[in-house]
């Protein structure tokens, strides 16, 4: 989630109160954002993906104005027809279709307001745009460019120009290649042919969005009174969403907003389009949703409190054309729950007659720790998330794991398939501990399962391994606690000589009841001991708990 | 005389052996000799008796010989010096001939010349022919001092102040000599009976009255009627009992359960990995979330993909993420990618446990409640506060009645029994939420509210593609560790899962 910092000053100008340090940080956080610090003049603050409006001092002084009441009630934006053209060719239809685009004069930039502008351009691109890839925004002075604007696709060594933070005129090619923005936003022109571009009536390329603008045409300086701004990438509903953000922002700073035509080749589109959305609101849905009773006059209060307007005869809410989170009714319910305060909600716990119940598996898995706890084992609790090379190849296996995409060490890239491997590693650094280590664990296990029809092609299993290490331990101390714990659960098996390459051959053993196998177990190998670097002798065993229980739940139920 | 009798009734078994031998000796040497004891244990015994005040132990350091390695040599085959004289005995050789006779090395046989000649123990002519003397003769029936202290220090400790004169010379003269003595500093101990361990030692502490075990064997004969039982030093440390211990977090996770438990609300289990398509689709998570980047979330390589089995409910999904379907939502407002719902992932929280059990329910089994404590999965870097692999607490009523009180009050009841007083809500985001809230709480030991979990009532757009009809479902979920660190006094959440024996032996127990 991005963070901003703002100007203090300016903020409190923006809300148009003096408020001390406390009332405005209560604010803050009781408006629903997250207050990250504040440190003289600046304010640090934490912005939900869901609310790009409040990405700037503008944005989130206009919500905190309408929040402690000194500007309540809808905003009201002027927009006139710049007359403009900006055409749209066919040419990017395939690769960034779609944008939106806007005019704001009468500005006043220096150095602060530059930087200003440059932050929410930023926020939004990581945020709303998710790093340019479905938004980019273009800022540019008008006064460098000769109106009606071009927005196409060219052939990459077709498009030369100056680009920002560059001394050259480069190719497209070369801007993707060379230049560190090109660099880093490349991929998103990855395979095309053409490469998209604003080319005003002069012919001069203005940007290759969503790489870089032009340095001629695209920079914004102290000197700017007027500003040309293109949203652009692959849905028109968002671009003009992001446009209004920054219009609205803009005329915040006493910008003027002029709309201009856009041409697509089968439609024609005014934008920015300020006017508010009206949507429904039931009190009584509110009402329910929050617990409380609010009348209208009520509701009318909040929802103005909230930068919203309320029309009593339709029903209707007014919503900001710079408000981009309003899907349902609901978000009303919670805008007006914000204003009403969460604190003034009462609490209460409902009498609802309900049976708790706990899950089976997890109270048989408990009752399994009990009687291990009794014969002195200590339990460890360990990561599902292993290392492939301690799961297979330490152990001398080699069979298949579920494996992770993506992940950031090489101690954690498959799931775990058994437990004993996870447990020799634990023994494996408390070789400096007291012996002897009689340690257990019961926990998930994954398998890959392709052939059966899971909904993942992962089967999961509940496993208890157990593993016991000192100078004097041998096969039968490891039989002794199997054997009553098989008695404990009151099942019949029998233990049958079986191969398994990590532990000793002809000391290893598996368990068989109802002609299914549940469990292994025997002395690990000296090589897979000293694989893990252990130095004492190991015993261990290993139950499928899943399959035990399925068992014994099948023999109780029959 | 009462003070001592005390003292003896609680004598140990050692301090029994020692106290007799303390009557002939002060020397530590001499009371392992004499009692028979190892080193260590008369250490030991006399540190105990030191602690009673009977003796004050004191450390001398003293220089002793010991024999070097051709010192040990020579007690086996004699001095080079007799081998010498041996050899020329009965005729008189030349040198190269007694170098072999004698066995000796050309320095041996220098050192000798040398040394015998001094002695005047035998002649030697232009041609290297060596004869003994009469004097030689005799050196060779007697044993000479020299070999006599060899013989005495391979015997007893000797050190240098307690040389005798003449043994003082035949030191000087071996220690000129190549590596046939050595000396050493070693420690001694000597022990200085105080007043109480003159009268102790001259009691008498016959321990035939004294038990130090009671036995089977007593008891069947009776013949504890005529003991007397040592009496032991109570406070005395004694070594650590190993014994078997559930893992702390589980103990935690125990009680938490049953806090839900007691509310009535029933257990959900369900599967670590899932398709994207529950794990994030099913709550609404537009598919483009910044939280669905690679970086948050494991994905799986290995099975990559899952399948979908109910197409019915995820037709429903998809229609609410593309236009809202029947939810009165706009919706997503995107094109819905069947390709990203069906990729497996860990799941990166339980949410998705509660919304397939929403997907189960019908609307006759409602009101009803769920909770689950399971394992939750964040691809990040492991440091002091953030866990790849960590467990959240999670809960759900679905209840046509339930609101934002409702939700107040389950959470407030929660916390208090988690040890929190004062608990707080306000507003929060989350993309399934809708009202959102942070749940805080002020924290009873750091005096400071800190942020204790999510929660908020689910958004149709979740609820009814799950369950058919739209019906407020409360929701919550908390980062297990965090809660429970401050009990344990873990600062480091690392440290909840890094299995150190030493750590899970004396973690103390979970006592709320």
């Amino acid at each position: 989630m991005p963070t901003i910092t703002v100007s203090k000053k300016g903020l409190l100008k923006q809300i148009g109160k003096h408020m001390s340090d406390e009332e405005l940080k209560e604010k803050i956080i009781f408006l629903g954002i997250s207050f990250e610090g504040l440190k003289e003049d600046e304010v640090t603050v934490e912005i939900n993906p869901n609310r790009p409006d409040l990405l700037s001092e503008q944005g989130l002084g206009r919500a905190l104005a309408s929040f402690v009441g000194t500007k309540k009630g809808l905003r009201k934006y002027i927009v006139k027809n710049s007359g403009a053209k900006v055409v749209i060719d066919k040419s990017v239809e395939k690769i960034r279709p779609c944008t939106a685009c806007a005019i704001v004069k009468n500005l006043k930039f220096d150095d602060e307001k530059i930087r200003e502008i440059i932050q929410i351009q930023e926020k939004l691109h990581v945020s709303f745009g998710r790093n340019r890839k479905r938004v980019a925004i273009g800022i540019y002075p008008l006064e460098h460019i000769k109106l009606p604007i071009y927005y196409k696709a060219l052939k990459p060594d077709e498009i030369k120009f100056q680009p920002l933070e560059s001394t050259r005129v480069m190719s497209g090619g070369q801007i993707i290649s060379q230049h560190p923005t090109g660099k880093e936003y490349g991929y998103l022109l990855e395979g095309f042919d053409k490469y998209p571009v604003f080319i005003d009536a002069n012919n001069e390329i203005l940007s290759m969005p969503p790489i870089i603008n032009s340095h001629k045409t695209g920079k914004v300086s102290e000197k700017t009174t007027e500003v040309f701004i293109e949203c652009s990438g692959f849905d028109l509903i968002i671009m003009e969403q992001c446009l209004n953000i920054l219009v609205t922002t803009m005329a915040d700073m006493g910008g003027k907003i002029y709309s201009m035509d856009l041409n697509y080749p089968d439609k024609k589109r005014i934008t920015p389009n300020l006017e508010p959305a009206k949507m429904k609101v039931d009190l009584k849905y509110v009402n329910k949703i929050l617990g409380i009773e609010l009348n209208e006059a009520n509701l009318k209060l909040c929802l103005e409190k909230m930068g919203f307007e309320y029309e009593a005869k339709t029903k209707k809410v007014m919503v900001p054309a710079y408000r981009t989170d309003i899907l349902h009714m609901i978000d009303f319910a919670e805008d007006i729950g914000i204003a009403y305060g969460y604190d003034n909600i009462p609490e209460i716990i409902p009498r609802v007659a309900t049976t708790g119940e706990e899950d089976e598996l997890e109270v048989f898995s408990d009752r399994i720790r009990e009687i291990l706890i009794g014969h002195g084992f200590i339990e460890v609790k360990n990561y599902c998330l292993a290392s492939k090379d301690d799961q297979s190849k330490h152990c001398n296996q080699n069979h298949e794991l579920v494996e992770i995409k993506n992940s950031q060490a090489e101690e954690r890239n498959v799931m775990r398939s058994w437990i004993i491997p996870t447990l020799l590693r634990t023994l494996s650094e408390n070789k400096h501990r007291e012996y002897p280590q009689n340690i257990f664990e019961i926990g998930a296990v994954f398998k890959n399962d392709r052939d059966t029809k899971t909904e993942t092609g992962v089967k999961e299993e509940i496993s208890l391994a157990l593993v016991m290490s000192s100078e004097e331990i041998d096969f039968t101390r490891i039989k002794q606690v199997l054997d009553n714990l098989l008695k404990a659960l009151n099942l019949n098996a029998s233990v049958e000589e079986t191969i398994h390459t990590s532990f000793i051959k002809g000391r290893v053993g598996k368990i068989i009841t109802d002609k299914k196998e549940i469990a292994v177990i025997g002395e690990i190998t000296p090589e897979v001991l000293s694989n893990f670097g252990l130095i004492m002798p190991v015993v261990a065993f290993e139950i499928n708990m899943t399959q035990v229980f399925n068992l014994l739940k099948n023999k109780n139920e029959n | 005389m009462e003070d001592i009798k005390e003292l003896i009734s609680k004598l140990h078994p050692l301090e029994r052996r020692i106290i007799p031998v303390l009557r002939g000796t002060n020397i530590f040497s001499e009371l392992v000799r004499k009692s028979e004891l190892k080193e260590v244990e008369v250490m030991r015994t006399l540190q105990w008796l030191q602690a009673k005040n009977v003796l004050k132990i004191s450390e001398d350091v003293k220089e002793v010989i010991v024999l070097g390695e051709n010192g040990r040599l020579a007690l086996e085959k004699g001095l080079p010096e007799k081998a010498f004289l041996e050899s020329i005995k009965s005729k008189a050789k030349h040198l190269d001939e007694i170098e072999k006779t004698a066995g000796l090395t050309k320095q041996e046989i220098s050192a000798c010349l040398g040394l015998l000649k001094a002695k005047a123990a035998i002649h030697i002519n232009s041609e290297r022919i060596v004869s003994i003397s009469d004097h030689g003769k005799n050196l060779l029936e007697k044993e000479s001092l020299e070999e006599h202290l060899l013989k005495h220090i391979a015997k007893v400790e000797v050190s240098i102040p307690e040389l005798k004169a003449e043994e003082k010379f035949a030191f000087e003269n071996l220690k000129k000599r190549k590596d046939i003595i050595r000396t050493v500093l070693k420690k001694e101990w000597t022990v200085i009976l105080t007043d109480i361990g003159k009268k102790l030692v001259a009691s008498n502490i016959s321990s035939e009255k004294v038990a130090e075990k009671l036995t089977s064997g007593m008891l069947k004969t009776g013949a504890w009627k005529n003991k007397e039982f040592r009496g032991y030093d109570i406070q005395a440390k004694v070594p650590r009992l190993g014994f078997g211990k559930k893992h702390f977090v589980n103990e935690a996770i125990n009680y938490i359960k049953k806090i839900w438990l007691e509310m009535g609300f029933k257990e959900m289990k369900g599967g670590i990995v899932q398709t994207a398509f529950w794990d994030l689709d099913a709550l609404f998570v537009p598919q483009d979330h910044p939280a669905r980047e690679m970086q948050d979330t494991f994905f799986l390589s290995k099975p990559g993909k899952g399948r979908i089995i109910d197409k019915e409910l995820f037709n429903r999904v998809k229609a609410t993420h593309e236009n809202g379907w029947t939810t009165g939502s706009k919706g997503w407002q995107y094109k819905f990618s069947d390709e990203k719902a069906s990729d497996n992932l860990l799941r990166t929280h339980t949410t998705v446990l509660s919304a397939r059990t929403i997907a189960t329910l019908k609307k006759t089994d409602l009101p009803a409640k769920f909770f689950s404590v399971g394992k939750v999965f964040r691809n990040e870097t492991l440091d002091w506060k953030h866990l790849f692999e960590l467990h959240q607490v999670e809960g759900i009523v679905v209840d046509p009645e339930a609101n934002m009180t409702h939700l107040k009050g389950y959470l407030r009841e929660f916390y208090k029994k988690m040890g929190y007083e004062k608990v707080r809500i306000r507003p929060s985001h989350f993309p399934y939420t809708e009202p959102s809230a942070e749940v805080i709480g002020f924290h009873p030991i750091k005096k400071e509210w800190v942020e204790l979990g999510g929660s908020g009532i689910f958004r149709p757009e979740v609820v009814k593609p799950l369950l058919g009809i739209e019906v407020p479902v409360l929701a919550w979920g908390l980062g297990l560790e965090r809660v429970i660190t401050a009990y344990y006094q873990i600062t480091d959440l690392r440290d909840c899962y890094k299995n150190d024996l030493e750590q899970l032996r004396n973690m103390k127990k979970w006592m709320r």
